[in-house]
């Protein structure tokens, strides 16, 4: 199968710290893969390279949109990344707090409209068209994640589970193939975890996408995930289907100890 | 136990106010008869006022916290009347109608004064719809607003004294002229955010009036340029009062063309990547959004009614000098925009509103004028800090079944 992300050697230094050193990691379509790890093991900065916030210091990232043909990202700006199909969610909860649930889907659709300023201004056919297109589809984005007796509510005002789940609606507005989502369970009970799992299977059966999470909550990676890969102190020290990380003596250190003996 | 602390409490505050203002209050040197009076009896007045209005201010307090709890505790946020107002079209429509029957009338009924306090209170409106699409909407706090309306004021009075040329050729251009000098003020604080943002703005509102103020060559210095043409009316010679009542319908055509304009971009895609980019910068540029372009927009959008509304000023006041554009202006048009309710088109025109025409009314009280501003301002941030109208966001209607709620509906 064909990689749509491809990331080789890949390092990211702060001053004399490797936050990321040396990582290469591929997502192949409509593949979900988990990126873990403990704590300050580089994955979040992974992530911020990929989705250009951060300029990597070495090493490609190169992506295969469907259209066909590789780009290498590397150094792109954070709105063009995003323009070219990828989409991501934030560990800390990132809404337009002030705005409408339906309004922060509509954001999304932002860098597939073109409406501009005249446009806004004269509201000519064209540019009313466009909006009622957003609407509808930003709308029908909500009722697949289940958010749409919320439209109108201020994110703020949204219960927790519901914010996380607004944030890949926000993600998925921006038509990605590949969705990153930076701990989508974290704060979740079990209740709410067996559904986020459940919808992000059913966002790869019927959107076609492919998917990279940062996960901590190992029951949902494993039972998620087609392959794992496992970082630590900035190097990726295993990677992997399910069954062979669970065996994997360096993954288990890395979680627990060097003084662990079972 | 409650009311006792409450009591020493106050007692403090009026003894603290007593000290502070006791130099001041107290003791008067007369220079003439070498001697030092003692006014006793107004540090008893300080005293007292101050006790009472402690409990004012503590009952008020408490009142607030009160209304915050009730707000919280309650399910459903009850609909209070402004926003009902606001909302209900059954109730904002005769509201309407009655604001634009009353405005149209204006010059009709009252005289040449008031019809020119009005015409300086709708320039303001102008302005404060402006700077409410940079701070209200994008959240750009700048400081130096006045500049933009300083090059408004000055491409008319200069090119109507070099060229003589009219109103209506001029409009057009200061408007094109404020957005370019807001783009040029945009560039540099593109990375530029909140405290930094308004020291570079204020900076550059007083480079802009110190070049006025100094390059006279170009700009005729702190004598500025008088003699400026009113705006014409199909070559028709019209009388002074004639002028005033012209000029007051040809603002109010303008402040209506500012509120549709601003309306229309407030819930655009536009104006939307403006909200997003004041909620958070990096979501924002990670929903794809040029983050460049859409503050540049902003600043240049935001500039253009600037410009505009100099070009109308130049000719309503016939006359142009650098004091017209001092910092104080700018706090001005912020606190328009602010004790309006930033991102809320009626509660900018209700600002504007108040705080121009209320020292023109009050003018028995001029010399407490800044006293009272700031008075108000500190009540309404600890009172009402989103403003008399806080700027809501659009509602969008769908056919909604509440029995379909998907996954994890809670």
């Amino acid at each position: 199968m064909e990689n749509v992300l491809d990331i080789k050697h890949l390092s990211m230094h702060f001053g004399g710290l490797k936050a990321v050193d040396q990582v290469s990691l591929t997502v192949k379509r409509r593949e979900i893969v988990a990126l873990i790890g403990p704590n300050g093991a580089g994955k979040t900065t992974l992530f911020n390279c990929i989705t250009g916030i951060y300029e990597p210091t070495l090493g490609d990232i190169f992506i295969s949109p469907p259209g066909g043909g590789q780009k290498r990202i590397n150094g792109k700006k954070v709105n063009e990344i995003t323009e070219r199909g990828l989409a991501r969610t934030f560990q800390n909860i990132r809404l337009f707090q002030n705005m409408s649930v339906l309004e922060n889907v509509m954001i999304g659709r932002h860098c597939r409209a073109k409406a501009g300023i005249l446009g806004a201004i004269l509201k000519d056919k064209k540019t009313r068209e466009e909006e009622q297109d957003i609407i509808e589809r930003s709308y029908a984005i909500l009722k697949k994640l289940g958010l749409d007796a919320y439209v109108n509510e201020l994110a703020k005002n949204l219960p927790y589970g519901a914010q996380r789940r607004l944030e890949i609606a926000r993600a998925m507005a921006t038509d990605p193939f590949l969705l990153l989502l930076d701990e989508p369970a974290a704060g979740m009970n079990p209740q709410e975890t067996r559904e986020l799992d459940a919808l992000i299977v059913r966002l790869r059966e019927e959107e076609n996408i492919s998917i990279l999470l940062i996960e901590h909550d190992m029951k949902l990676v494993m039972s998620l995930s087609d392959r794992i890969s496992v970082m630590d102190y900035g190097q990726m020290i295993a990677e992997g289907e399910p069954a062979e990380i669970r065996q994997n003596s360096k993954v288990i250190k890395a979680y627990l100890g060097e003084d662990f003996h079972a | 136990m409650k009311h006792i602390t409450a009591l020493k409490n106050s007692l403090l505050i009026s003894f603290w106010f007593m000290f502070l203002t006791f130099p001041i209050m107290v003791i008067r040197v007369n220079t003439i008869e070498n001697v030092v009076e003692w006014r006793w009896m107004n540090m008893l007045y300080v005293g007292f006022g101050s006790f009472v209005l402690s409990f004012v201010w503590r009952y008020l307090i408490s009142r607030k916290e009160a209304g915050v709890k009730q707000a919280a505790a309650a399910d459903t946020p009850s609909k209070r009347l402004t926003e009902r107002l606001l909302t209900d079209s059954a109730f904002y429509r005769p509201v309407q109608i009655m604001a634009a029957v009353f405005f149209l009338a204006f010059p009709l009924i009252f005289s040449t004064y008031q019809i020119n306090i009005m015409t300086t209170a709708l320039m303001y409106v102008m302005l404060g719809l402006g700077l409410n699409i940079v701070v209200g909407l994008a959240g750009l706090l700048d400081l130096g607003y006045v500049a933009f309306y300083a090059v408004g004021a000055y491409s008319y009075a200069l090119l109507n004294h070099h060229f003589g040329l009219g109103f209506w050729a001029i409009l057009p251009v200061g408007a094109i002229l404020g957005a370019l000098f807001g783009i040029l003020l945009g560039f540099p604080v593109l990375r530029l955010r909140g405290d930094y943002l308004a020291i570079v703005t204020l900076g550059f509102g007083e480079i802009i009036r110190l070049i006025l103020e100094n390059w006279n060559e170009f700009s005729f210095g702190p004598s500025g340029i008088a003699n400026i043409d009113r705006p014409g009316f199909f070559n028709i010679d019209l009388s002074l009062e004639q002028v005033t009542v012209y000029l007051y319908y040809l603002v109010i055509g303008l402040c209506l063309f500012t509120m549709v304009v601003v309306n229309r971009l407030k819930d655009s895609r536009i104006g939307r990547a403006w909200v997003a980019l004041r909620e958070d910068e990096i979501a924002c540029q990670a929903m794809g959004i040029d983050k460049t372009k859409t503050k540049l927009t902003a600043f240049a959008l935001g500039a253009t009614w600037a410009g505009m509304a100099g070009v109308v000023f130049a000719a309503k006041t016939t006359f142009v000098n650098p004091a017209s554009f001092t910092f104080m202006e700018s706090a001005m048009f912020l606190s328009i925009v602010v004790l309006g309710g930033m991102g809320s088109i009626t509660g900018v025109i209700i600002g504007a509103m108040i705080l121009i025409l209320t020292p023109e009314y009050l003018r028995a009280f001029s010399s407490y004028r800044m006293l009272l501003f700031g008075a108000v301002m500190v009540l309404m941030m600890v009172f009402r800090p989103q403003g008399i109208i806080a700027g809501v966001r659009r509602m969008y209607h769908f056919p909604v079944k509440q029995s379909e709620k998907g996954i994890g509906g809670s």
